[in-house]
């Protein structure tokens, strides 16, 4: 009970979903094997968990693989093998029971339940399972009958899989095939009618289609939104910082320089990369500053441009160098490194503040296709972070030199990164996490890992 | 929303014209009569134009309005009524080629083609008109068969309309009632197989469920999300700034400054105030700004603070007196009356900027019920703006004094104002937009409307 008076107390909200403090949800997947519930768990978790909502994924197959140490083949599965459906059961149970210590030991917010569901009893047991608990739920049920997304599915994610791990393709092809039989005989879909009072989204065919019911509140809003803008369409994602600005060789941060000499050299090279890359319908975005724009003028193409991926505003610290900031703030210096991710420069902002107002780029960015964003550090950071599933206490500390260009491919449950130094010579802005974050330390230590400039 | 480079145009061939990445939107409602179209119509449209789209909403039953000047009964809407039918006809041709203009001629960037739509055939024409235009179609259908949900309707629009201002209650909605009958026979809602190409969002039961079908670009993706969040739950919104603060009596913009004593006494009297509302469930929200903290304080009950409420960064001129802006800055003091919703302060926000990082609370508001926003000048013009249909010209100069809330009731198709004093003395903050708006004015012009401070 103290616990839940502790959640409905005044709650402040720098993350990008309101606080409300209210009670946990359980996202509970539906659907026949091989239909991207699996995806649809982490890529939601990886999100959720960037904007601030703790989540976290709890998949059934994993705690089965963990009791049954190995996967002979489909047998397993058929519906009347009652000692394997037994241990089906013990591992869904065991699922629900860490989720019930997460949200109450743990903090989390949300719950992503990563089973096929597909019988209306289990999912009832799970509905009773939250309401003891005053927990909400969601069903978020995937439906395909396209046999080459299904296929493909398998190709991507299943031959990998601890599973598969001694098979050919073949057989894992044909042992995974006869899996999904055994649960297509006991699917009962959500129903449209039966179910009318439960809270779910229906994805039919990799999203072409979306049925939706009984939204109850704003996060279960906020995923399917998400859920509608998400896709499979094999494209990549170019990040790069904008090239050498007057103020990176002077050490100085944030502010709003032009390029310099070695910086004009890069818009050239990066013009020369992105031929060379042969992309199909290149988007290119920058922010509104003059560095990234006239990193972008080189390229030749139509970009656009957003202010919501200009720089970290620093506040009273714009334009200084770190020995500045040392010397004429030298607690607010500590404080920073001492938690970096939640620090709010003075009239400034937070990384967690620049999450907050990336938001939108993230969701755009989520339903383009080839897209190649020219930004700044503390902006690539946090778009990295959230591709590469970067925790806060990570997030400011990820290298994002000048003049490299990351190339970002989506690829079964994540993302592949290919790294490009295009060659041209920069400074390093790069400032790692001193030893000594004391407030009482003196000047030298604050001061140890500022990178060489002018 | 964000800066974008220029528009692409359409191509044109064979009959055809090509659809641009950028290219217009033609939104179609579909229904019955009383199912919300118009309403939907409305809100949609001042959202969009709010968030910068411009749009234009084309209600076909005002073209038949102007064309037969009387209404009789609702034979004119019998399926046999040639003459009926004819002039239908023509008011939707004349409708379409308005709309026409507006896409190519007149700037708008979405048409919002209000009318019942309800046949296969006449959706058909409409999808021609789009293709021959270059214009990408996403159909609204209302669908809704609670008769307590469409009586309401009728009650609250259809009695107050031109077509029964000379009709008791019992006849009025009578004749309304065999409307929707001659539509019935012929209505063919938007279908799953045979719809299937077509890009729609169908809304059954007032928003309990949702069909999505091919959403295709970033501005149908944020109708969507705009129509999945709104709700015709009676509630209210109630406006109000902080109470007065320290730099408010010194005539000093922006900073972050506590409640003077009648700034203190204001956040009391609006506890009080409160109370007598007798408000059911009432969420209040404040900014991350001391002075609107300090005023939710006083009201003893848990509020959310969003940083997206702080007010408007007057970059360069925070904290300054206008006399003080004027003497250092006259240029871009100048500027700034000459277009105030566009002119951002140097290392500040524009009016512009302030929408876009607001739109997250509209969106959140459009959910929630009964809920006290407690923010401040600029950002009060804003939400105001979004509730009332102001344009960009007229937000900036909205009156909204401090200590005073104002309560707006969403009632038919718009929003009920009423403007409460809580009797609080506060000096006044508002500056008009002054005669003279030249760069070489002189100080005088210049500071003419500035209002009376310490």
């Amino acid at each position: 009970m103290e616990q839940e008076n502790m959640r409905r107390s005044r709650c402040d909200s720098t993350a990008s979903v309101p606080q409300f403090c209210n009670s946990p949800t359980v996202i509970v997947m539906v659907g026949l094997p091989a239909r991207g519930k699996t995806y649809i768990s982490k890529k939601l978790t990886r999100y959720l968990n960037w904007i601030g909502v703790p989540t976290k994924v709890f998949n059934v197959g994993q705690y089965r693989r963990e009791a049954v140490k190995t996967y002979k083949n489909f047998e397993f599965f058929k519906p009347d093998n009652e000692e394997a459906m037994r241990i089906r059961k013990a591992c869904a149970s065991a699922a629900l029971s860490d989720v019930a210590a997460y949200f109450a030991k743990e903090y989390g917010q949300v719950a992503v339940f990563d089973a096929t569901n597909t019988t209306r009893e289990r999912r009832a047991i799970i509905n009773t399972f939250a309401k003891e608990r005053g927990y909400k739920v969601f069903f978020v049920e995937s439906i395909c009958d396209d046999p080459d997304i299904i296929a493909e599915n398998i190709k991507q994610v299943k031959f990998g899989s601890p599973d598969y791990i001694d098979r050919d393709i073949e057989e894992a092809m044909q042992d995974f095939v006869q899996r999904i039989e055994c649960y297509k005989a006991s699917y009962m879909p959500i129903d449209d009618e039966i179910d009318r009072k439960l809270s779910y989204i229906k994805i039919f065919d990799v999203g072409s289609r979306y049925l939706v019911n009984q939204v109850q509140d704003h996060i279960q809003s906020r995923i399917v939104y998400y859920l509608m803008n998400i896709h499979v369409t094999p494209r990549s994602i170019y990040l790069s910082r904008h090239g050498e600005s007057e103020l990176n060789l002077l050490g100085r941060i944030g502010g709003d320089s032009g390029l310099s000499p070695r910086g004009h050299k890069y818009a050239g090279a990066l013009a020369s990369f992105i031929r060379g890359q042969k992309i199909k319908d290149l988007k290119v975005w920058t922010s509104h500053m003059k560095r990234t724009i006239q990193t972008a003028e080189t390229l030749g193409v139509q970009y656009e441009q957003w202010k919501a991926l200009n720089e970290i505003d620093a506040g009273v610290c714009e334009e200084l160098t770190y020995e500045e900031i040392q010397e004429n703030f030298p607690e607010e210096f500590a404080m920073r490194d001492q938690d970096k991710y939640r620090y709010r420069y003075p009239k400034g902002e937070s990384y967690e503040d620049l999450v907050h107002r990336l938001e939108p780029v993230i969701m755009e960015l989520e339903r383009q296709e080839n897209v190649l964003v020219i930004c700044h550090q503390a902006v690539m950071r946090c778009l990295l972070a959230y591709f590469l599933d970067k925790a806060g206490d990570e997030l400011p500390y990820l290298r994002c030199p000048l003049h490299t260009v990351l190339k970002l491919t989506p690829v079964a449950y994540g993302c592949k990164v290919e790294s490009f130094f295009l060659n041209i010579e920069a400074v390093n802005t790069h400032r790692e996490k001193p030893k000594n974050v004391n407030v009482n330390r003196n000047p030298e230590e604050a001061l140890l890992t500022v990178p060489d400039h002018i | 929303m964000r800066g974008c480079s220029s528009r692409s145009k359409t191509a044109h061939s064979q009959g055809r014209a090509v659809c641009m990445t950028n290219c217009p939107t033609l939104i179609v409602t579909v229904g019955l009569p009383a199912r919300g179209k118009t309403y939907i119509s409305k809100k949609l449209t001042r959202y969009l134009n709010w968030i910068g789209v411009p749009t234009r909403e084309f209600n076909v039953g005002q073209y038949r309005r102007d064309f037969l000047k009387i209404y009789k009964s609702f034979e004119f809407f019998r399926p046999d009524n040639e003459e009926g039918l004819k002039i239908r006809r023509q008011c939707a041709s004349a409708a379409l080629n308005d709309v026409q203009l507006y896409l190519t001629e007149e700037g708008g960037q979405v048409a919002v083609f209000d009318a019942t739509n309800t046949t296969r055939e006449r959706r058909g024409l409409i999808i021609q008109f789009a293709e021959q235009n270059g214009f990408k179609v996403f159909f609204v259908e209302s669908v809704c068969e609670d008769p307590e949900v469409i009586q309401e309707n009728i009650v609250q629009v259809k009695l107050g309309s031109p077509d029964y201002t000379n009709c008791n209650t019992e006849e009025a909605v009578e004749d309304f009632m065999k409307r929707i009958k001659c539509y019935e026979n012929s209505y063919e809602t938007l279908d799953e197989v045979l719809d299937r190409d077509l890009s729609y969002i169908k809304i059954m039961d007032v928003g309990q469920r949702f069909m999505v079908n091919r959403v295709l670009d970033h501005i149908q993706s944020r109708i969507v999300y705009y129509l999945m969040n709104i709700h015709i739950t009676p509630r209210s919104i109630y406006l109000c700034r902080h109470g007065e603060s320290d730099l408010n009596v010194r005539g000093r913009i922006g900073g972050d400054s506590g409640l003077t004593p009648n700034g203190k006494q204001f956040a009391k009297k609006l506890n009080q105030f409160i109370q007598t509302q007798n408000i059911q469930d009432l969420k209040v929200w404040t900014s991350q700004m001391k002075r609107t903290i300090q005023t939710a304080e006083a009201l003893c009950v848990p509020y959310e603070q969003w940083k997206v409420l702080n007010e408007i960064d007057a970059g360069d001129c925070e904290e300054m007196m206008y006399e003080e802006i004027q003497e250092r800055y006259p240029l871009e003091f100048a500027l700034r009356d000459q277009d105030k919703y566009r002119y951002r302060y140097p290392k500040g926000e524009s009016y512009e900027d302030l929408v876009q990082r607001l739109e997250p609370v509209i969106m959140e508001l459009e959910r929630q019920e009964n809920v006290l926003v407690v923010c401040h000048q600029a950002v009060m013009r804003c939400l105001l703006a979004y509730f009332l249909d102001k344009t960009a010209e007229e937000l900036p100069y909205l009156k909204c004094p401090l200590h005073t809330v104002l309560k707006l009731t969403p009632v038919a198709y718009g929003c009920k104002v009423e403007s409460i004093s809580l009797n609080v003395e506060a000096v006044n903050t508002h500056r008009e937009k002054p005669e003279n708006v030249d760069v070489h004015r002189t100080a005088e012009d210049a500071l003419q409307t500035v209002p009376a401070h310490l």
